[in-house]
């Protein structure tokens, strides 16, 4: 009975990853149809620009898949996704691809709403998750003499990917981090303890929580928009479409739709900051 | 005639080999994809590894182990005495009514989803935990608590059905003899279905060491041993499911390699209790 349920688990874990690796079709099947692949942390915010899209041509068709950052650069490498997704920079073996800026996502540093901290620096958010600082009351401003409780996200997510590159650097997040595979989960557990940090996109931001800001720059649209790079707020990483050139035909559409006025409309709906261009 | 029964007996056996044939696929692919891994970095390395950065190509899952038998070792702790209590009541000391009505609700508890018990778990447990111990709530201690209850039916009705297969005639020499109830079932009725009792928990076992949603929603898994029942956890399961969606190449194939030892571990476990149970039979 036990073994069986288990197994029956795996084989669930397999069928899905099979169905993951070995269904997607092929490239070129059909010119009026497109697939985009890769980060999920895009996934949302390209399904929806690919439904008003389609609403103008209904003739063309955009499916969205999520898979992840490094899985979407494969897909568009290896041709199995028209465009592949990516919420990191590309790495060195990744430069032979070409990379299209479609917006902006920020990282957003939150705390408990009753958390009487407003400000913290770069420094000090590293210092917290590679559990340099452990108590809140270390950081000064009257905090309560708490240990700080980190969440981060888990390894191989675009967003602790942003993270690390943005903030960490070369300093390593601490093994006592709670892990938790979905910017929702990191959310619920900051609404509901009092002495925990974390951080999650911009889009994802609601009321339950406290977002923080980061050197004295609060994470607000305008800050984000800033021209001024000093007063520009700092942890900003690029969603990026991916094509194995540069891209035509209905690609190449369909980016320039969301570079668009209306596609910008949409991008700032959903918490994220269009291209400037 | 003859003709058509063969058929069907061909026909039967066919099915009986496509379940078969199901756990041998399975356990093909999941040494398929995970052994290249455990190759490449060593058996040994892997599996007493303190660093578990996948990324960055370090693979070590010695605190997910710990953490694993950590915490079916909490939920042993609170499961087993109380399902075997249970047991001893239903088996020995409730009327036939009580029992009809006890049974089924202890049994009900093995139908609720392991969702439903990692929510509760993520709403009531770790709130409790973490206003009266401190910390984050999100804990070893925690997940024993969820796992022991949702492991209650499993050594329950097992260890009720070793009871109940135990002769009314042991309990009646007992009792003529002079002892208690409780004395007789202490003395006689409890050693008797000792190996019965002994299969439960280890399936018991094997249940809370494969649990897996509720444990993810509760453990909030860190990458540290944990040293107090306070402290967060991950185990085994909650790695692979926790790290599957995004892993590619190496990351991916040491997630299956997990997958080989939770495997490996559970075939033991199973192993071990069908062996028991059979040395019952054959007493």
């Amino acid at each position: 009975m036990v073994l069986s349920k288990n197994l029956l688990l795996l084989l669930i874990i397999f069928i899905f990853i099979g169905l993951q690796s070995g269904c997607r079709p092929k490239q070129g099947e059909s010119q009026n149809k497109i697939m985009v692949a890769g980060s999920t942390s895009i996934q949302p915010i390209a399904e929806k620009l690919a439904e008003h899209y389609t609403k103008q041509k209904p003739n063309q068709k955009i499916e969205v898949q999520g898979g992840g950052s490094s899985a979407g650069i494969q897909a568009a490498k290896s041709g199995a996704a028209d465009i592949g997704t990516s919420s990191r920079e590309l790495k060195a073996g990744e430069k032979d691809l070409y990379p299209t800026v479609i917006a902006y996502d920020a990282i957003i540093l939150i705390v408990h709403p009753s958390n009487p901290l407003s400000n913290i620096t770069l420094q000090e958010i590293r210092d917290i998750f590679s559990r340099k600082i452990t108590h809140w009351h270390t950081l000064g401003h009257g905090l309560p003499q708490r240990r700080i409780t980190m969440i981060t996200r888990e390894e191989g997510s675009g967003t602790r990917g942003a993270f690390e590159e943005l903030v960490m650097h070369k300093a390593e997040i601490s093994d006592w981090c709670l892990v938790q595979d979905s910017t929702g989960a990191v959310r619920e557990i900051v609404a509901s303890d009092p002495h925990a940090i974390g951080y999650i996109s911009f889009g994802a931001l609601n009321s339950q929580v406290k977002p923080l800001a980061i050197e004295g720059t609060a994470p607000t649209m305008a800050n984000m928009m800033q021209d001024d790079l000093e007063k520009r707020y700092k942890l900003i990483r690029p969603f990026l479409f991916v094509t194995q050139a540069k891209p035509t035909g209905m690609a190449l559409e369909f980016i320039q739709y969301i570079h668009s006025s209306q596609g910008a409309n949409i991008l700032q709906q959903e918490g994220l900051i269009p291209t400037h261009d | 005639m003859i003709e058509q029964e063969k058929w069907i007996k061909f026909i039967l056996m066919l099915i009986a080999c496509s379940a078969i044939s199901a756990l041998a696929l399975i356990t093909f692919f999941i040494f398929w994809e995970g052994l290249p891994v455990i190759w490449k970095i060593g058996l040994w390395d892997f599996i007493s590894g303190l660093k578990w950065a996948p990324t960055k190509g370090k693979f070590g899952i010695l605190p997910m182990i710990v953490g694993s038998f950590e915490v079916t070792f909490g939920a042993m702790i609170l499961g087993v005495p109380l399902a075997l209590l249970c047991a001893i009541y239903l088996a020995e000391f409730a009327s036939p009514r009580t029992r009809n009505i006890l049974k089924p609700a202890i049994e009900v508890l093995a139908g609720i989803p392991s969702v439903v018990y990692g929510f509760i778990g993520m709403m009531v447990i770790v709130p409790f935990l973490r206003n009266t111990f401190g910390g984050s709530g999100f804990s070893v201690a925690g997940c024993s608590i969820v796992l022991g209850i949702m492991i209650l039916p499993t050594i329950t009705s097992i260890s009720f059905d070793a009871l109940m297969a135990i002769p009314r005639t042991y309990r009646e020499g007992s009792l003529a003899l002079g002892a208690t109830p409780w004395q007789t079932v202490k003395m006689v009725v409890l050693p008797a279905a000792k190996s019965g009792i002994v299969a439960a928990v280890i399936l018991g076992m094997g249940r809370a060491i494969g649990e897996t949603m509720a444990v993810i929603m509760i453990a909030g898994n860190s990458l540290i041993i944990p040293l107090t029942p306070f402290d967060p956890v991950r185990t085994l399961t909650s790695n692979i499911a926790l790290e599957m969606g995004y892993a590619t190449g190496d990351h991916r194939q040491a997630l299956f390699a997990t997958g080989i030892i939770l495997f490996v571990v559970i075939m033991c476990l199973n192993s071990l209790a069908n062996w028991i149970a059979n040395k019952a039979v054959a007493k």
